[in-house]
């Protein structure tokens, strides 16, 4: 058994950060990682990180415009305390080396978003997030953090008292990937889980194959409620072939958008009169999918990114690795050609239910970066915010897990914040685990209450017991069960979403889960077994994408991402309320949380969103 | 559903829940060999479906994978195997071992997570190249735009670990031998940044875009016979701190003392296959001599 102060689970932006803060402490702190740390989804990202730097700028606005961004889902507490910390963090990144993309006088360069108010988005090149991630790691290095990298984390230590109020995080259990042993691992000061985003529930993603939820489905199965899980960022310029993203820095820097009849339709047919290309994700994307239902895509599938008149220098100079791209996966020259996109499974505004310091209701556990929710994103995330929340609530959720006294969180977490419990929502299968006994569908965390050595010996033993299993029966391989459910997710809870649509998915997502009883790791190796690996990922797909149908359902009404067919309204007077999805022993219980919409000096009054 | 037996007391109840059990095992063993049946339906539907696949492709394409696996006594001996896989136009190297993967053999191996270029962790000895294998086209691999054959094999001068995974353990200690993380001296207060001019932000910009796939240090025939040799990869991390202008004098003296090492920046003979083989197009040979001459200029030591 390895024991440490704090473990974080993940290698990426938020991940790293945590282990630094952590370290910086004064705590024993190790990170535990299913990829190399450089490796991590967060290498990816491109466009930048909002931080309110200049004069003429400043935090109040950027936390005006989140929470205008949000479509007044996120939480006030939280909005405040990213706009309020992302300046100090970003100019930390610098004073850490990060190569920024510079002015003239050798400041940091900044530029527009959509839906920011002042160009505040600080950027390197279009690889930010390349940068971000390197210079964090070098950064781990200098410290002489322990890494276990290639250990893929599958099950947390957890006590197992009714009330997940009452439950402790003792540790968690991992794969060695590359020996195949189990190990466990101790925590006395936390586990925070930082395992980034879930875009592997869909077809056409612009996340990694390692996206795969595994943190959300582990601390749901502990009793943690999944917040806003319906929430889904589908980003509107991603190549139509693979996925890959192209950055919003594209239409930041002057790019336009047409459809086949050539026509700059964002202005032109009326979708956001006054910012256009630069509106919000959210109608961006539903404008490219409106154009081609209409008949005016291109092959029906697509619309046209146009970055040409920008100018070879321009686009050199801050766009480079978009050419690069546009290139190498759709065999297009962005100098000489429009690029093909269309939006695709971009973030994931919900998740793991935290506070701004980054705890869950299940002491001991915490949560930083896309797989959490502090609900700062509400119900659509502005473009330049996902960096600086990686870092603003990796290093709080670091710091807090070291013992920093972090003061009282203003933002309640668990069953006792529920205003109201969703009784008879219509749901044509049960969701939630299936009967059969099986440790893989055993529901909540431990089996014990007992001290936290055997908290930790009972969910290796458990997990011990799941892996022998999959290994040892004959079954079906997961890849048709993922492939399968990323169909259903792609064809019915996707941009544009309709009850009947969302039903079905449930009924889908019920088969997988039926048929995921039968599943089994063919590879008989325990030396790097990624069969084995990407079967118990695909079970956590399952669940995530569970939560995500559910509460796509339970919510009629149409708020930022979360479009219905059947209610073309934001319904401030009923839905001004998150959605919480908890496990409750296998069985989803869907409840609700209030809005903060209270913040420091103000409260942000809901007003019609318009671009 | 519960097979599980209750105590009983009497013996008309025993009677009774043995008889029971007895419906109920009965019961868990028609469950279990209808499951059995499913199961081999299940499988056979995937294969069936993956052979249609194939033969209604319009072109397919032949992947020779190499495979190892220390530990299955069939696979004790490294092989190639064939999966023949349907070809599209825009299929990358990656996309086609995924479906190799995913409909003929789940126990094929290799590394793989962005499929763009960014994470570099697969990076595979393709056609007797190194390369990206999501940034490698399959069609451009072809002879007259026919793509017959491709040889898929792992980073040649890497321990294999299983199939297409190598130890990465020896890259990773060299790039952090040359202390890679930037080391400041006077850093300012608050939220004064240091300034960096763009001239300077330029001349190390390609430096900054190493991804860490290890391409370079296995096309590297000088790491190939010396493996103290730092390679291609971290002398180019050690560039990309020596040229940031952020960076103090004495830092970038303590720098080249690093690079100058007896296996440093002198042991490169220039023939440019980590440039030729570098998927971010990062001119490494160029950084490595540049340093040479850094080192020349500040303090000149043979080895």
């Amino acid at each position: 058994m390895h024991e440490h102060d704090v473990i974080v689970v993940g290698g990426g932006g938020a991940g790293l950060r945590a282990a630094i803060a952590a370290h910086e402490e004064g705590a024993d702190v190790a990170i535990v990682t299913k990829l190399h740390p450089v490796r991590s989804h967060t290498g990816a990202a491109e466009g930048g990180i909002n931080a309110a730097l200049r004069d003429g700028d400043d935090w109040t606005d950027h936390a005006y415009d989140t929470m205008k961004g949000s479509d007044y889902l996120g939480d006030a507490p939280a909005i405040e305390t990213l706009c309020q910390d992302s300046p100090g963090e970003t100019i930390q990144l610098e004073h850490w080396g990060m190569p920024f993309s510079r002015e003239d006088d050798g400041r940091v360069s900044q530029r527009p978003f959509g839906g920011l108010s002042f160009p505040r988005t600080t950027y390197a090149g279009a690889e930010t997030g390349h940068h971000l991630l390197h210079t964090m790691y070098e950064q781990v290095v200098k410290r002489g953090i322990t890494v276990y990298d290639e250990y893929y984390v599958a099950n947390l230590a957890v006590t197992d008292h009714p009330d997940p109020e009452d439950r402790e995080c003792h540790g968690c259990i991992a794969y060695d990937i590359k020996s195949g042993d189990l190990t466990a691992f101790k925590a006395t000061g936390g586990v925070i889980l930082a395992t980034g985003g879930d875009g592997q529930a869909f077809d056409h993603t612009t996340n990694a194959v390692a996206n795969t939820g595994d943190g959300p489905a582990m601390a749901y199965r502990a009793g943690v409620p999944m917040e806003d899980p319906e929430f889904v960022q589908f980003h509107p310029t991603t190549l139509p072939s693979t996925g890959v993203l192209i950055s919003e820095g594209v239409r930041g820097e002057g790019g336009i958008l047409y459809n086949s009849e050539g026509e700059r339709f964002m202005f032109e047919r009326g979708y956001a009169n006054n910012d256009g290309e630069l509106a919000s994700r959210d109608v961006v994307s539903r404008a490219e999918l409106t154009e081609v239902n209409e008949g005016r895509g291109i092959e029906d599938e697509y619309v046209y990114l146009d970055m040409r008149h920008l100018g070879e220098e321009r686009i050199v100079d801050r766009l480079e690795n978009i050419l690069h791209l546009a290139e190498d996966f759709e065999g297009v020259d962005g100098l000489e050609e429009p690029m093909p996109v269309k939006p695709g499974q971009h973030y994931h505004m919900g998740g793991i239910e935290t506070n701004e310091n980054g705890e869950t209701c299940v002491s001991g556990l915490y949560a930083a970066g896309e797989c959490a929710c502090v609900s700062v994103h509400g119900s659509n995330r502005l473009g330049g915010n996902a960096l600086p929340e990686l870092i603003v609530f990796g290093a709080r959720a670091g710091y807090h897990a070291a013992g920093r006294d972090m003061g009282e969180a203003q933002i309640q977490t668990g069953p006792s914040a529920a205003i109201e419990h969703e009784t008879d929502l219509d749901t044509p299968v049960s969701p939630g685990a299936l009967d059969r006994p099986d440790p893989d569908v055993a529901a909540d965390g431990g089996a014990v209450t007992a001290d936290p050595d055997a908290v930790v010996e009972s969910a290796l033993e458990t997990e011990r017991e799941r892996v022998e299993t999959l290994m040892e029966r004959d079954g079906i391989n997961h890849a048709e069960i993922r492939a399968d459910l990323q169909d259903a997710m792609t064809q019915w809870v996707n941009v544009f979403r309709e009850k009947e649509g969302l039903q079905k998915a449930l009924e889908a997502i019920r088969e997988c889960r039926e048929r995921y009883q039968n599943v089994a790791v063919a590879d008989p190796s325990r030396t790097f077994n990624t069969d084995l690996i990407h079967t118990i990922e695909t079970r956590n797909l399952i669940d995530v994408a569970e939560t995500i149908t559910l509460g796509a359902l339970a919510r009629d009404e149409f708020r930022g991402a979360h479009w219905r067919a059947e209610h073309q309204e934001r319904d401030d007077e009923h839905w001004l309320k998150h959605t919480m999805i908890a496990w409750n022993d296998g069985s989803p219980d869907l409840y609700y949380t209030d809005v903060i919409l209270e913040g420091q000096d103000k409260a942000y009054e809901p007003k019609i969103r318009s671009y | 559903m519960s097979t599980g037996i209750t105590e009983t007391e009497t013996e008309e109840e025993q009677t009774e829940a043995v008889g029971a059990a007895r419906a109920a095992g009965e019961s868990a063993y028609q469950q279990a060999r209808m499951e059995k049946k499913e199961i081999d339906e299940a499988n056979r539907e995937a294969r069936r479906q993956a052979r249609e696949a194939v033969e209604n492709a319009d072109r397919t394409v032949e992947l020779k994978v190499f495979r190892y696996d220390p530990e299955v006594p069939e696979k004790e001996e490294p092989r190639f195997d064939s999966f023949p896989v349907p070809f599209s136009k825009g299929m990358t190297v990656l996309d086609a071992l995924m479906w190799a993967r995913d409909h003929y053999d789940s126990s094929l191996t290799f590394r793989h997570s962005c499929r763009q270029a960014v994470c570099g962790s697969d990076a595979l000895f393709v056609n007797g190249k190194q390369r990206l294998g999501c940034k490698t086209q399959v069609a451009d691999l072809a002879e007259q735009g026919v793509p017959s054959t491709v040889r898929i094999e792992p980073l040649p001068h890497a321990e294999v670990v299983k199939d297409l995974v190598v130890d990465m353990e020896h890259f990773y200690d060299q790039m952090e031998s040359v202390e890679p993380y930037f080391q400041d001296e006077d850093t300012p207060d608050g939220l004064n940044e240091q300034r960096q001019s763009r001239e300077n932000r330029e001349k190390i910009k390609m430096s900054t875009r190493c991804i860490w796939c290890g391409a370079c240090m296995s096309s590297c025939n000088i790491a190939a016979g010396d493996n103290q040799y730092l390679g291609p990869a971290a002398i180019n991390k050690a560039y990309r701190f020596a040229m940031d202008e952020r960076e103090g004098e004495d830092l970038t003296e303590h720098r080249l003392n690093i690079i100058e090492q007896e296996h440093g920046v002198w042991r490169c003979q220039t023939q440019f296959s980590c440039t030729e083989v570098c998927p971010k197009d990062i001119p490494l040979t160029e950084h490595i001599q540049a340093l040479k001459r850094e080192a020349v200029k500040k303090n000149l030591k043979f080895w």
